[in-house]
């Protein structure tokens, strides 16, 4: 089987997210890359470089700097005439895309695999992770996205695609990009830390949030999450957020503060290799999930851990 | 400007999806049903579009039983949508096949503005939207959390990984909802008595001659695997140790 990945990066780099989306095709069969952006002749270099890749298709085009879906899913349609899959991962711009592609092509997307488990036969959680369903596709070309932590990152180094210019792509005029307010941190990507710390609704407000949980993120050189409660009550910005309808994490080590466990957060960090909570309630259903728990007040415990780490 | 708001009945999301002894899927017998609940949320968007002056019509419609006609589309008329469709079916219908139907709605209906939720709760798909705008050819603006209406111009603000994207839709568009769009409304119940005679228009599948026969098939559905408790510990300098062991602290 012949596989196109579809890359996500910013223009200059390839995001971490693509990796496992590589890992999952190689599964399947030949992997080869698509780079569609604006002034991306980089991406592609680094993207040739990621082991086990054949032919990266580099669409470089005013068009495709902001990953329009109007946009890209016709130029990925076109390629699909010599490719039996499309995979995505389940980013925000891979879950705008891929159902735009699948349509097009007249294909039940699969969405969030888990596993590859024949040529046709994939797994995915539906009812937010509380059940998996094994599926198998009847359809001739397949679409998929990918949970970038149910599968291994493919080694950024080894491989030696050769890059391939595409044309053909233009500016449907149907949809325009106005603006983009990314949030800036020096620290790691929330998808792609080793460790997590995350807050939820016991911090109380913004202030104890950022002074209790972030000196201990920025000691452990940790991302910082956190549950629903805490992101709809204010404290941080919605993008902090993991869970099953924010951000899934599976980190080395987790540690839940002042989260009491409500199934939509577990959904989103369960699969973490080390779950640590930190909670007041020693009956909170986070400690029937973590490794190792600690009862008592996150405001005497988080700020005696941060200073004896 | 009339808006389309298409809805699904699914598990009521305070209910715990119980998976079936023998693998055939969730038990959804005796269990409470309701709307989506971004669903909900895009009701209520095109009702705030509507009390605005930015719309003229809200329709609701949805693919289901027939008893949605008496629970979901009776919430949506309660909440101020003006009237309903129903194409009733006990088959459970694929996003590709929800798509086509609501294509053939919107060939009938020429709204302006199309809003859905990202995704249903049962399936987790999230795909309708964007697989309805494609077969349209019209533009998304996906996972909303804001949307202003003026003419033939629609601004979506996304949730994207890492903050918020603004994109400059040409109407018609579709929008689909993430939570902090806006918090719906309840269905109080002289609105629910009211919106009784609201009209329902019942339809088929055949009615609009679109095979949406299923390219999937599920072969099982289990529980995820679980996680066991493991240890307490008793005091800080425990759990300082431990994370030394584990070579996150040095």
């Amino acid at each position: 089987m012949k596989t196109l990945v579809w890359v996500e990066h910013d223009n200059a780099s390839v995001k971490d997210a693509t990796l496992a989306v590589v890992t999952a095709a190689s599964q399947l069969g030949e992997v080869h890359l698509i780079v569609a952006g604006s002034g991306c002749k980089a991406v592609a270099d680094e993207a040739a470089k990621i082991a086990g890749v054949g032919k990266v298709h580099l669409a470089d085009d005013a068009s495709l700097g902001h990953a329009l879906a109007e946009n890209v899913a016709p130029l990925i349609v076109s390629l699909m005439a010599d490719h039996d899959a499309v995979l995505f991962p389940a980013t925000s711009n891979g879950k705008n895309i891929a159902p735009r592609v699948a349509a097009l092509l007249d294909v039940m997307q699969i969405s969030d695999i888990l596993s590859v488990e024949g040529p046709d036969i994939f797994t995915r959680p539906i009812y937010a992770g509380n059940a998996i369903a094994t599926v198998q596709t009847s359809d001739k070309k397949l679409v998929i996205t990918v949970r970038g932590t149910a599968f291994a990152k493919a080694a950024t180094s080894g491989g030696s695609g050769t890059v391939e210019a595409v044309s053909g792509a233009s500016d449907t005029g149907i949809s325009k990009f106005v603006g983009a307010e990314i949030a800036e941190s020096t620290r790691p990507e929330l998808t792609a830390a080793k460790v997590i710390v995350s807050g939820g609704r016991a911090l109380q407000n913004s202030e104890n949030f950022h002074s209790i949980i972030e000196p201990l993120a920025d000691k452990l050189g940790a991302a910082v999450g956190a549950s629903r409660a805490a992101v709809d009550a204010g404290y941080v910005p919605n993008d902090y957020q993991v869970g099953q309808t924010g951000k899934i994490v599976a980190p080395e080590v987790y540690i839940a503060i002042g989260i009491s466990g409500a199934i939509q957060h577990l959904a989103g960090m369960k699969d973490s290799k080390t779950i640590i909570a930190i909670n007041k309630d020693e009956d909170a259903p986070i400690f029937q999930v973590a490794d190792i728990g600690l009862v008592g007040d996150l405001f005497k415990i988080v700020p005696e851990l941060t200073e004896k780490l | 400007m009339k808006v389309l708001v298409p809805v699904k009945r699914v598990l009521d999301y305070n209910v715990k999806p119980r998976v079936k002894a023998d693998g055939t899927g969730v038990d959804l017998a005796n269990v409470k049903m309701s709307m989506n609940p971004f669903d909900e949320i895009a009701v209520e968007e095109a009702i705030r579009l509507k009390e605005k002056g930015a719309a003229t019509e809200v329709v609701v419609v949805t693919i289901g039983v027939a008893k949605a006609e008496t629970d979901v589309l009776l919430t949506a008329r309660a909440m101020g949508a003006d009237r309903a469709i129903l194409i009733a079916t006990d088959d459970e219908v694929e996003p590709l096949g929800v798509a086509k139907l609501l294509k053939a709605v919107c060939d009938e209906e020429q709204p302006g503005l199309v809003i859905l939720g990202k995704q249903a709760i049962d399936d987790d798909s999230n795909q309708t939207g964007q697989m309805l705008a494609a077969l349209l050819g019209w533009p998304q603006g996906t996972f909303a959390s804001k949307l202003e209406v003026s003419g033939d111009r629609v601004v979506v603000t996304r949730e994207v990984d890492g903050g918020l994207e603004t994109v400059d839709l040409k109407a018609p568009a579709i929008v689909t909802t993430d939570l902090r769009l806006n918090e719906p409304r309840y269905a109080t119940l002289p609105n629910i008595m009211k919106a009784k005679s609201k009209p329902v228009a019942k339809k088929t599948i055949a009615d609009y001659g679109v095979d949406v026969s299923p390219r999937l098939k599920t072969l099982k559905t289990v529980e995820p695997a679980k996680r066991s408790a493991g240890i307490k510990v008793p005091d800080v300098d425990t759990l300082v140790a431990k994370l030394k062991e584990m070579g996150v602290a040095k």
